[in-house]
């Protein structure tokens, strides 16, 4: 378990960072907070000739809101996230969903630019990004690339980004003033990647939904804004509403099976997670008793 | 983890004035370990040092056509890359039988294959370099030429005769079979009035050391001699077979044990990886260091628990259990494991079933079977689980068919706590258990009727809460009649020596090893208590073949109970002598004084006579001043092993409370509880560590642990973040309470307490789920129970 021989350098500035990885190419990664890249390099599954460190970048890390827009640099940590007030203030669902990655010692480390570049699907933070409408901010060699969240991840580890591109940060719009939110997520143990999730943002008037973003994960080979929100939307939901909804989320997910979970399982999970959030959100508990569906 | 604690019993007849028995007193080795100035096997450096690393078969069945070296030896910093066939010349094979399990067989197994392999991690060839990256790096150029052939890997098919036999020379795929029929077991299922059947199915799991297996091999070809550091339960185990495999003397053998970062039965047996690396060594002529690494682990760390056991039982409806019968299958990789084989864990099934309870009806059978996985071997509480979660699911099964309440039923068919001694269906022997005591001692703990009515009053809100009862019995102790009878060189007598130095401290020195569970306090506080000398005056060294008198190590549960006893005997001789030779001083007799506080004082009214110190200066620098004839003697060695019974049987009961999610298939823990007999208590806070610790192995087998293979043999959860083991988020508060009945083998009293808590907790969890499930009219009987097993069972996927 010791990573293949590889060499080092610590980029100095975003521009020596990007010109470093027009120069290597495929044979440079870069490094952010490492605790996705360097376990898979301990177990060689991956074996970069060229190390890019970018973890000196202090003007990548932070977190500012200006006007309307709550922008996240990609250095920001997961600690960060969790402690900011900002985010609390602006994005509390975002404040949810790091509480459920990973375990203190590698929020520490791992950056939510490493997560979304990452793009595991059964990953917390990019499932947000979609639910938010996040947009992603890219520089490369022809300059700075805008790229909205549901455009940004394409596969199982894959996104839009070019090997010569760095993520530098991240844009959201902060939280209208009514809106209310749900993060849950199934996992066996504290801490490990989800068998399903879900980030929801709603407001709601009236006692129904205004708006309903349902950003879902570990449901496929990306993470999933659900169309169906929209037949729960300006509705007055019962029972058949909620289960017609249940349905056309059904044909939607497209799931993977894995060690801990049947592609069956995480279908009927998503369905128990969305009946959940509905009636958390409206606080309807009538709801729930058909969840076992 | 702890809520508020049962009072733990203490022994009288040790508890001397100032004595440490009983009490919680904090290990002597913490601070070392805590300000990092432990010694693993992994710190040891030594000059001329290599790594070794091993390149493993892919594949889980296959003949090795060739292995193409020659661009690996050209790689930086490597020093050998050597075949199987190479190493053959250092090393011989080995079977692992033992004569007392009649008619277990095994194929030759060697340190690195030979022609082929035979599961997937099994090492084809080693790399020797000045690093472990590099020996990695040149590993990656070693090409081997493998021939696949078919994997045997289900154990329900590996008997059929269309399965291909893994060693054509033992003729078939069957390891070991023993069938047991005591009573009359037809006769009693014909009279019960409700027959009850089942099949359990356990996960393969395995122990998961923090630390990975690891062993420096330093051969001096100067001294002729080897020396062994390795983190081992069994330091003079490994000194017998490495010298017998490498052609040496056991005196040109000593193993050196430091610290160890977690045992449980992982390491107490010899592995090929281990038996290459000492064969390394006396090939290349330096030390050669090989550390496990996480993947390798997984595939080679022994493996437990696979087995399929169909279980039946009869009752009447007044809720007599009238018999047990069950057919017990597992399947334990290509070899029997050595030196202790892979039948015990099938042996120990037999043996178990029923334990706790009255019915002498009992029939049996236990086959073991080969096929092309990881090894399989002796894990914490060797068939223990499979025993108790089969009985017990059984009592709970037969319970729910005549309506009667789990604990009533265990009431009404436990061994009476009077009845004492008496023998169980398979033949073993009890000499004093209190299931009766510890089910009440249970029953107030938990406040079992409130319980009840709390689940009552939340089903009716939709939540779905369970309680889980599980009586068990616990091998300790053991006699050679585990190992020795049947000619393995496993001793199971432990020696201990004490010694006064010229200060008045004590060292004492013993066979015993320390893998965390506090082998080095125990034996400390006993020897302390036994001279009257302050806990912080006596040092124990442990783990080294050439400083400690000869024994068995740490395993079964028998370090405080055998070991223990060698330190009070000890002790005792060494205090009679040191009081000699104060009397002859002191112009006393020896009967008048006595030891407290590190000084000799006397018997009637406590007044000091001499310091220990004191004494010791005149001992050993001025002899001369004693009367004519008197040669102290301020060293003293005893030796102690049970003989009048085989085992020292401990007895205990655990429950668990918990919620199930019948939408998700999740469950949360919410309490466990145990009551454990282990007689005489050492250390309280020792003993409910081991309890504690026990039990979430335990849990971890219940709720997440399992090797998953593929129907070709490939391991395919080999890492952490797939093979789950349980994590202090998902543990329940446990809460740990005591009987105490002492064992009249030896003055301590003291029986075995490592294995309790893994023994009973996967029964009381599942018998927990179950009764959670009652609602929705389905059982299960496989563990680990995981959301995907329950959703399938409520139909819900
Ligand atoms: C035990 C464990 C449990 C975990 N559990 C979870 C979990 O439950 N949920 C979860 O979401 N994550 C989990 N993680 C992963 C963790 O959140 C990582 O921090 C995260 O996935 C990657 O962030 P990083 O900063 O560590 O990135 P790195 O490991 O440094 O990099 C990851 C990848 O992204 C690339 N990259 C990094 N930064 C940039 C950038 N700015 N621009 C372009 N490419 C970039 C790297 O080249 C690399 O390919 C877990 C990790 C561990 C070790």
């Amino acid at each position: 378990m010791k990573a293949a021989a590889f060499a080092y350098v610590r980029a100095t500035s975003v521009e020596n960072a990007l010109e470093l990885l027009s120069v290597h190419g495929e044979a440079a990664k870069l490094l952010s907070g490492g605790q996705s890249l360097v376990p898979a390099m301990n177990l060689r599954l991956v074996a970069p000739e060229l190390i890019v460190d970018i973890g000196e970048l202090t003007e990548l890390r932070g977190v500012a809101v200006k006007g309307e827009v709550l922008t996240i640099g990609a250095l920001t940590r997961h600690a960060d996230l969790l402690k900011s007030r900002e985010i609390a203030a602006h994005a509390p669902l975002l404040k949810d969903a790091v509480a459920h990655v990973a375990h203190p010692a590698i929020r520490n480390r791992g950056t939510i630019g490493g997560s979304l570049a990452h793009a595991d699907p059964a990953s917390e933070l990019p499932a947000c990004m979609l639910t938010l409408g996040a947009t992603i901010i890219a520089r490369g060699p022809g300059g700075e690339r805008r790229i909205a969240a549901n455009e940004f991840f394409v596969g199982i580890y894959e996104t839009t980004l070019t090997p010569q591109e760095l993520l530098v940060a991240v844009e959201l719009p902060v939280n209208p003033k009514n809106s209310t939110h749900f993060f849950h997520e199934f996992a066996r143990r504290h801490g490990d990647y989800a068998i399903v999730g879900l980030a929801a943002q709603a407001s709601i008037k009236d006692g129904r939904f205004a708006d309903l973003r349902l950003g879902f994960f570990a449901v496929g080979d990306r993470p999933l804004l659900a169309k169906s929100a929209s037949k729960l939307v300006d509705v007055a939901i019962t029972p058949a509403v909620l289960s017609e909804a249940a349905s056309a989320l059904d044909d939607e997910l497209d799931p993977l099976e894995d060690q801990q979970a049947t592609a069956a399982m995480r279908r009927h999970l998503a369905k128990v997670l969305l009946t959940r959030c509905v009636s958390l959100l409206l606080a309807r508990s009538d709801l729930r008793a058909g969840a076992s569906a | 983890m702890t809520s508020e604690l049962a009072n733990p019993q203490t022994l009288s007849a040790l508890d001397r004035p100032n004595s440490y028995i009983g009490k919680a007193v904090p290990r002597p080795n913490l601070d070392r370990l805590m300000q990092g100035r432990g010694l693993y096997v992994s710190d040891i450096e030594l000059p001329r040092m290599a790594y070794a690393v091993f390149l493993r078969s892919p594949h889980a069945h296959a003949r090795i056509v060739g292995i193409e070296t020659s661009a690996a030896k050209q790689m930086p910093g490597v020093i050998a890359v050597v075949s199987g066939r190479e190493l053959s010349t250092v090393v011989t094979p080995w079977v692992g039988v033992l004569s007392h399990l009649k008619g277990l067989k095994s194929a030759p197994q060697s340190a690195i294959a030979v022609d082929r392999v035979c599961w997937q991690g099994e090492a084809v060839a080693a790399v020797v370099a000045a690093s472990r990256a590099q020996a990695e790096d040149a590993a990656e150029h070693v090409s081997v030429k493998y021939e696949e052939l078919h994997a045997v890997t289900d154990m329900r098919t590996a008997l059929d005769p269309a399965t291909p036999v893994i060693h054509a020379s033992l003729g078939d795929n069957l390891a070991f079979e023993r069938i047991h029929d005591a009573g009359a077991v037809d006769q009693a299922f014909a009279e019960s009035d409700e027959v009850f059947e089942a099949e359990f199915v356990f996960g393969r799991h395995t122990g998961v050391t923090l630390e990975p297996r690891a062993v420096v091999a330093d051969w001096s070809a100067a001294e002729a001699k080897l020396t062994i550091y390795q983190g081992t339960q069994a330091p003079h185990m490994v000194q017998n077979i490495a010298a017998l495999h490498l052609g040496l003397k056991e005196s040109q053998v000593r193993v050196v044990c430091k610290d160890v970062g977690g045992s449980f039965g992982i390491k107490v047996h010899i592995y090929a990886d281990e038996m290459a690396t000492y064969a390394l060594s006396k090939l290349l002529r330096r030390p050669v260091k090989f550390v496990a690494d996480r993947v390798e682990s997984f595939n080679t760390d022994i493996h437990a628990r696979d087995h399929r056991c169909r279980g039946k039982i009869g009752v009447k409806r007044d809720g007599t259990i009238m018999a047990f019968e069950i057919d017990d299958l597992t399947g334990i990789g290509p070899y029997s494991m050595y030196p202790r084989t892979s039948a015990i864990e099938a042996n120990q099934v037999v043996n178990l079933v029923g334990g706790p309870y009255v019915t002498g009806n009992y029939r049996a059978r236990a086959r073991v079977v080969f096929q092309n996985k990881n090894v399989m071997c002796q894990y914490r509480a060797v068939g223990h689980p499979i025993a108790c979660s089969v009985t017990e699911g059984l009592v709970d099964l037969a319970a729910m068919k005549i309506a009667m309440d789990p604990v009533e039923i265990r009431r009404r068919n436990l061994i009476a706590d009077d009845a004492y001694p008496c023998a169980s269906p398979s033949g073993l022997r009890f000499e004093q258990l209190s299931h009766h005591a510890a089910l009440a001692k249970l029953v107030q703990m938990m406040d079992y009727d409130a319980l009840r009515a709390e689940q009552a009053a939340l089903r009716v809100k939709n939540i779905h809460r369970g309680i889980g009862i599980a009586s068990f019995i616990e091998v300790t102790n053991p006699s050679a009649a585990f190992y020795g009878v049947g000619g393995a060189k496993i001793s199971s007598q432990d020696g201990v020596a004490v010694r006064l130095d010229a200060q008045g401290s004590v060292i004492c020195q013993t066979s015993i090893t320390e893998q965390g569970q506090g082998s080095e306090s125990l034996t400390a506080q006993i020897v302390g208590s036994v001279l009257g000398v302050s806990m912080d005056r006596v040092r124990v060294i442990l783990g080294d073949t050439d400083n400690t008198p000869y024994g068995g190590g740490t395993w079964a549960s028998r370090g405080a109970g055998i070991g223990g006893e060698a330190a009070l005997q000890a002790a005792k001789v060494l205090r009679k002598n040191i009081l000699d030779v104060a009397a002859v001083v002191l112009q006393s007799t020896p009967s008048e004084l006595d030891i407290v506080n590190n000084a000799v004082v006397n018997v009637v009214d406590g007044a000091p006579r001499i310091d220990l110190s004191e004494l010791a200066r005149i001992v050993y620098f001025r002899p001369d001043t004693l009367p004519p004839g008197i040669q102290p003697e301020l060293m003293a060695t005893r030796h102690f092993v049970p003989r009048n019974y085989p085992f020292a049987f401990t007895n205990g009961v655990q429950a668990s409370w918990l919620e199930l999610d019948p939408d998700t298939g999740f469950v949360k823990l919410l309490k466990h509880w145990v009551v454990e007999d282990c007689g005489t208590i050492i250390n309280p806070q020792l003993v409910d560590e081991q309890i504690r610790g026990g039990v979430v192995q335990g849990l971890g087998a219940a709720l997440f642990e399992k090797c998953v293979y593929d129907e070709r043999g490939q391991l395919t959860n080999a890492n952490m973040a797939d093979y789950l083991v349980p994590m202090s988020g998902e543990m329940p508060d446990i809460d740990v309470g005591h009987v105490v009945s002492p064992t009249l083998e030896s003055e301590l009293g003291a029986k075995g307490a490592g294995e309790a808590g893994t023994a009973g907790a996967a029964a009381a969890v599942t018998n927990a789920v179950n009764d959670a499930l009652r609602p929705f009219g389905t059982i299960i009987t496989e563990i680990p129970l995981t959301p995907q097993v329950i959703l399938t069972a409520l139909g819900r996927i």
